[in-house]
């Protein structure tokens, strides 16, 4: 079933990224340096505003790095392209494309046939479990669908990187945990180099191969954490003991370095969640 | 259900009445000739005069070519300021040259009513059918071309990094985001646009026409037939509304995933 991986190496050195202009400019990201593997599921972990979605945005080629180097498969990271898919928090499906249409819309931008694109995207809503919601608009489906439907319409374009802005933020916990497994179930039948950024100590032990963990803005990496827990993984382990352990490691972390005012939410496109282009 | 059924039927007797109310009003004000010192019915027809005078309008042959007129006047010019706003608009809107560009002078003759534009209007065309098309065309533009800016505009910046994320290029985006993502708000343009247009028509066929609902309005002033001013403003209001009805409705067509609560806003 599961399909080699296609690449998908990043390595990154020395970056540094700069947001805002004149007075209000200030370094998001400082020094960043780590490599992840193809394949990998990486979760990059840190309180609000330390720059993690920035970091993410740079990797989708919506924000320029300052400072440093930023590869992806040998190549530097130069603006957006379907093979750097990126899922971000809140809804950006097309509220005018059926859910079928939207996971459609890769394939049409490369130049699939109406009937080609339209089996690649029923395929793929199947993956995802929404064979039964195809013909529905977005706003008539739940948050969890709309995030199983944006995952689906990048999915579809076989990235070598699926780059994740706090996916499952927005959504109640149990839906949340769902989604979790859900995500990791789709792993194995695609699979890709997944960087997944939460500030979730949970969601990351849950998911991830390997932990970044990042401080308060400017932020910089603190420690990767390597998870040692098997795949595939049973919710159950979120109990065990071992998984306390590193969640209070993790925590520790955060705290020791936790700013008394936290900061505004960077979004992968720059300053505020609203900014424009 | 029943309940409810019963309640609506009596919301309905209540607005009947309430214009037939209106009606007999206007009945006793034109027969007793009221004068109220500021305002007079004395020269005003009654709904008994102005209803003979609709039927008498509707089988004479003038009928057409008065209503034809109007509605070839309005479309041409509608049609041409939907074009060249909604293009305008969108050019503004995407592109930070072609705002620079353009704004400036769209800005200075904003202000200036389309009707201002007549006597200028005249004089530039050398048919006075081509200068009421311009003014109708004038009037239509800024409704659309402002709303498709701020449509444009509004378009939320997400969308657009996802679609460029997706191999979107810029003539695909603009097809297939920034269009569909103003569309709601270039269709209140269109609305309203729909209604200065033919508010400004109606004022240009009283001062220049000939022929034209508006011309047949101020014809009946000066001819003294009364009772025709009134068809003749009740048949601007059905054509407006009938317009803006279509419009709403062909809107409402075309941005099937946008709730019809929101799109009256």
């Amino acid at each position: 079933m599961s399909a080699l991986v296609k690449g998908g190496r990043i390595d990154a050195e020395h970056v540094s990224i700069a947001l805002g202009r004149g007075a209000d400019a200030f370094e998001a990201v400082q020094d960043v340096g780590f490599t992840i593997e193809p394949g990998e599921l990486v979760c990059i972990l840190g309180p609000s505003g330390c720059g993690k979605s920035t970091l993410l945005g740079a990797l989708a080629g919506h924000i320029e790095i300052a400072k440093g180097k930023l590869h992806v498969d040998s190549a530097p990271v130069s603006g957006p392209h379907p093979d750097r898919g990126i899922v971000f928090q809140h809804h950006t499906l097309f509220p005018w494309k059926t859910a079928r249409d939207n996971v459609a819309f890769g394939p049409k931008m490369r130049g699939y046939g109406k009937a080609e694109r339209r089996r690649l995207a029923t395929e793929m809503l199947e993956l995802v479990g929404l064979s039964d919601f195809a013909n529905r608009y977005p706003k008539q489906l739940s948050g969890g669908m709309q995030q199983r439907v944006e995952i689906a319409r990048v999915l579809v374009n076989r990235p070598r990187l699926l780059l994740m802005d706090e996916p499952f933020g927005a959504l109640d916990a149990l839906t949340r945990l769902m989604m979790q497994e859900l995500l990791l179930a789709i792993w194995r039948h695609v699979p890709t180099t997944i960087v997944f950024v939460t500030h979730d100590i949970d969601e990351a032990l849950f998911l991830a191969d390997r932990i970044i963990v990042m401080s308060p803005r400017p932020g910089r990496i603190l420690e990767v954490i390597k998870v040692p827990f098997e795949r595939p993984r049973p919710t159950e382990i979120m109990a065990s003991a071992e998984f306390g352990k590193l969640k209070a490691h993790c925590l520790g972390l955060l705290r020791s370095t936790q700013d008394p005012h936290p900061l505004q939410r960077l979004s992968p496109l720059g300053i505020a969640a609203g900014a424009r282009l | 259900m029943a309940h409810s059924s019963e309640a609506r039927y009596g919301r309905w007797i209540v607005r009947v009445s309430s214009v037939a109310v209106c009606l007999l009003a206007w009945q006793a004000a034109s027969a007793c000739h009221i004068n109220l010192g500021i305002v007079t019915f004395a020269n005003v027809p009654a709904p008994t005069d102005v209803l003979a005078a609709a039927i008498e309008f509707a089988e004479s042959p003038k009928v057409f070519s008065h209503i034809g007129t109007s509605l070839m006047r309005v479309f041409a010019g509608y049609a041409i300021a939907a074009i060249v706003g909604i293009a305008i608009g969108l050019a503004i809107g995407r592109s930070k040259r072609a705002s620079d560009f353009l704004s400036p002078p769209l800005e200075l003759l904003r202000p200036i009513p389309a009707v201002a534009w007549i006597p200028l209007a005249v004089l530039m065309f050398p048919s006075s059918e081509l200068s009421m098309i311009y003014i109708t065309f004038i009037g239509a533009l800024f409704p659309i071309l402002l709303n498709t800016v701020h449509g444009v505009e509004n378009v939320d910046p997400r969308l657009v990094a996802s679609a460029r994320s997706l191999g979107g290029t810029r003539g695909a985006i603009l097809r297939e985001v920034i269009l569909p993502g103003a569309a709601p708000s270039i269709v209140t343009g269109l609305a309203v646009g729909m209604g200065t247009s033919w508010f400004c028509l109606i004022t240009a066929e009283m001062i220049s026409g000939q022929f034209g609902i508006g011309y047949f309005t101020w014809e009946s002033y000066t001819l003294q037939n009364y009772a025709d001013i009134v068809v003749g403003m009740f048949l601007i209001g059905v054509l407006g509304m009938g317009s803006s009805y279509l419009l709403r409705r062909i809107g409402g067509a075309l941005t099937p995933w946008h709730t019809p609560e929101e799109l009256r806003r």
